[in-house]
């Protein structure tokens, strides 16, 4: 591949913000560093001497460790927050801390948290880069680069493809950043589920919206199921899981209303028998292992671009005028 | 003897039809007709070439943190905001630290309100004990304290049945009930409005419907019991509808129309600045298209500011944690000009009439008038001077405003308050100096 290298950003806190070229950058480098994985000797100098805090205000486990093995194969020092064991609990601000990193001499914030909107706040507050782990049920940029890695490894260009987000849309961050990623990738998003868990508002980003599943089904080349968040919808959007499930989990006979090679996709974690079936969960037609393994090398890559890039504004700044 | 002489101005005093250039005369705190040549001799002379001259601006729903939040606004500073910004006269809420549920707490807000206000200030009582929605405030101890209205303001009561008490029993004392229209079930956690921009945020929704939902229950429970009910910062384009429908009715309700919701829309949401962040929320640019309109046919007869003070700090985080509330006091009038005025969809005097003559007509206040023997609340303002918006320089505690950085056209140029020059454009004239 020789994508040219695109990078605007200090940050990388939303996909909204990138263009296609900075997705394809992302990729392109997730698929340099892929190589890397299958040598004995894993580990890369790239990143050596910088130091990566993932601060984790919400529970998570594929993003912070997949985080923390990337920054380590990079030869970052990492070390991780979380919340309990933070001074977030103590009443300290969410801008106290991130100063208090920066000022630690960390070099790149991770950041997980429940609060839409809160990355860019970070981006904005601080000198060194801040890369989105999932706020609240706004973005999460890292997730849909691998996602859309993993399509692209599995089915080549997703131009002209059809992908179907099936499920808790209106809660899911994973779905927003997706669509934004999947529409700048020329694909067709079709979204699914329950009517008070799709709004019509989705439609403005250029989705089209279909309640019936298998009218949502046909001809799909992606199947992309997310969650049913149980905490977030207290019991006012859905019946029951009985319900749901009778009416939109995934399984054999729904899976072939896909098309014959189509793919399908969770961004975990998985609740079996609930959103789709457990067998089909562990079929071939199943990517969901394969997007936890991609989760690391798209992360490196996002890691030596928001940190070189980073570099590069600095050193442009210390430059003299010519 | 005070007197004071307000020269060739463009004077427009809406209570009595007038709007020609000419002079006003004060003495002692009271508007005369004229002045003998001794007086003329003897008064303080403000030449209002250019200007326009109108009563002092009444505002019906202002926050002065007073008492238990001074670190926020307090009378002393609230009260020189309301003059930066050419109010005379306001309304405080009473949803202070201790609420102000007993006459007590209104005793001491207008103990305060007497040696720091600078301008008039009427106090308002609670419609609730503590504003929780259960049980009804001594109204009638809170009458005799001297409150103008009872509102639980930043809260609405749920519960239907005991709304409609709480509008009976004080429709018999005579007092207006002004209400926060929202729908609690409807809004839990939201932050913003709902709709496309709360959708691409991530935040959680603020359905129009909630607040609709209160303004026609309060609709039929006016229309049920003959009792006036306000509706207080009216957002929606089917709250501004349901009034409108209701007082061709001749229901008495009213409704008041925020500046920020008339000149926003939810998209300022977008970068999660929490000055954008307030209760109600802003929202669609048809939404604030009604509530202009809303100004424009009167169906909203009533600007008020909801001035909601809150400090850097408590403002300085996530969106969804920050509390409601935005500043206003000290940019309304210019913004108001800007939205009804420069874009020429309504005449200064009708404007003007909304600041001035309907709120403080809505609570019985003597004030929003130039009438002869009314008292000398003045205010002169430029309506095409033009300024940038920059809060450190207000005279607000608090810099939660939402136009910072904005050049806006309207300046306030003097504030006179009961015949005392109070602002002179540029800062606070205190009465030792």
């Amino acid at each position: 591949m020789s994508t040219p290298t695109t990078w605007r950003y200090k940050d990388l806190t939303s996909i909204e913000r990138l263009t296609r070229e900075e997705i394809e950058t992302v990729h392109h480098y997730a698929a340099q560093f892929k190589k890397s994985l299958d040598r004995s000797q894993k580990k890369l100098p790239t990143l050596r001497g910088k130091t990566v805090i993932n601060l984790f205000i919400e529970p998570s486990t594929r993003t912070r460790v997949a985080f923390e093995i990337a920054a380590k194969r990079l030869s970052a020092d990492v070390t991780t927050i979380e919340e309990a064991a933070s001074s977030l609990v103590k009443g300290e601000s969410l801008r106290d801390t991130a100063e208090v990193i920066q000022a630690l001499n960390a070099d790149l914030i991770v950041i997980r948290h429940r609060s839409a909107g809160s990355a860019d706040y970070l981006g904005k507050l601080l000198d060194i880069p801040v890369i989105n782990a999932g706020d609240g049920a706004h973005e999460h940029p890292t997730q849909a680069l691998l996602d859309t890695f993993t399509m692209k490894e599995r089915l080549g260009s997703l131009e002209g493809r059809k992908v179907v987000i099936l499920g808790d849309i209106l809660f899911s961050r994973v779905a927003r950043s997706n669509i934004w990623a999947l529409k700048k990738l020329g694909a067709h998003v079709t979204l699914c589920g329950p009517a008070t868990l799709v709004p019509e508002g989705f439609r403005s980003m250029g989705c089209e919206i279909n309640y019936n599943l298998r009218a949502a089904l046909a001809d799909a080349d992606v199947v992309m199921l997310l969650r049913i968040q149980h905490e977030r919808q207290a019991s006012t959007h859905f019946p029951s899981v009985g319900e749901y499930k009778a009416l939109y989990s995934l399984n054999e006979e729904r899976a072939s209303w896909l098309k014959p090679n189509a793919i399908i996709m969770h961004p975990g974690p998985v609740n079996r028998g609930v959103e789709i079936d457990s067998a089909l969960a562990d079929s071939p037609q199943s990517v969901i292992l394969e997007q936890v393994t991609n989760g690391i090398v798209t992360r490196m890559a996002t890691l030596f671009l928001c940190l070189t890039k980073a570099n590069e504004l600095r050193n442009a700044q210390a430059a003299p005028q010519q | 003897m005070s007197i004071l002489w307000i020269q060739n101005g463009r004077v427009i005093d809406p209570a009595n039809n007038r709007d020609a250039v000419g002079d006003i005369y004060a003495v002692d705190g009271k508007i005369v007709d004229h002045l003998t040549p001794d007086q003329q001799q003897q008064a303080q002379v403000i030449n209002a070439a250019g200007l326009v001259v109108c009563p002092g601006l009444v505002d019906v729903h202002v926050h002065l943190r007073e008492p238990g939040q001074t670190h926020k606004e307090d009378i002393r500073s609230g009260s020189r905001a309301a003059a930066a910004g050419g109010f005379t006269t306001i309304v405080c809420m009473p949803n202070t630290s201790p609420v102000a549920d007993n006459s007590g707490t209104i005793e001491r807000i207008r103990n305060s309100a007497k040696v720091n206000s600078i301008v008039h200030l009427y106090p308002t009582g609670t419609l609730t004990v503590g504003m929780n929605g259960e049980a009804l405030a001594p109204i009638g101890s809170l009458k005799q304290a001297k409150v103008v209205a009872v509102t639980d303001d930043g809260k609405c009561v749920q519960n239907n049945e005991l709304m409609r008490r709480a509008v009976e029993y004080s429709h018999m004392l005579g007092l207006v009930v002004m209400d926060h229209c929202q729908d609690a079930t409807l809004t839990k956690g939201a932050s913003m409005n709902e709709g496309e921009w709360s959708m691409r945020l991530g935040l959680t929704g603020w359905p129009a419907a909630a607040e609709d939902i209160i303004i026609a229950r309060n609709i039929v429970l006016s229309e049920t019991t003959g009792a006036h009910i306000h509706m207080q910062h009216v957002s929606t384009k089917g709250g501004v509808e349901l009034i409108r429908e209701a007082k061709k009715r001749g229901v008495r309700v009213s409704g008041e129309a925020m500046p920020h919701h008339a000149y926003f829309t939810d998209e300022a949401c977008k970068d999660y600045n929490t000055n954008f962040k307030m209760n109600p929320p802003l929202r669609t640019a048809e939404d604030r298209e009604a509530v202009i309109e809303g100004v424009i046919d009167g169906a909203l007869e009533i600007i008020a500011t909801d001035h909601a003070p809150h400090t850097d700090y408590e403002k300085d985080c996530e969106f969804d944690k920050a509390p409601f509330g935005v500043i206003g006091m000290e940019t309304a009038l210019a913004t108001c000009l800007e939205v009804w005025l420069h874009s020429n969809r309504l005449d200064l005097p009708t404007l003007l009439q909304r600041l001035t003559e309907q709120p403080a007509k809505l609570l019985g206040l003597p004030a929003g008038t130039l009438s002869t023997g009314a008292v000398a609340d003045i205010c002169i303002f430029d309506p095409n001077e033009r300024w940038t918006v920059d809060p450190m320089k207000f005279q607000s505690k608090s810099i939660n405003c939402p136009w910072n950085g904005l050049t806006l056209r309207g300046r306030v140029k003097h504030t006179i308050c009961a015949g005392r020059p109070i602002w002179d454009g540029e800062r606070i004239l205190e009465a030792d100096a």
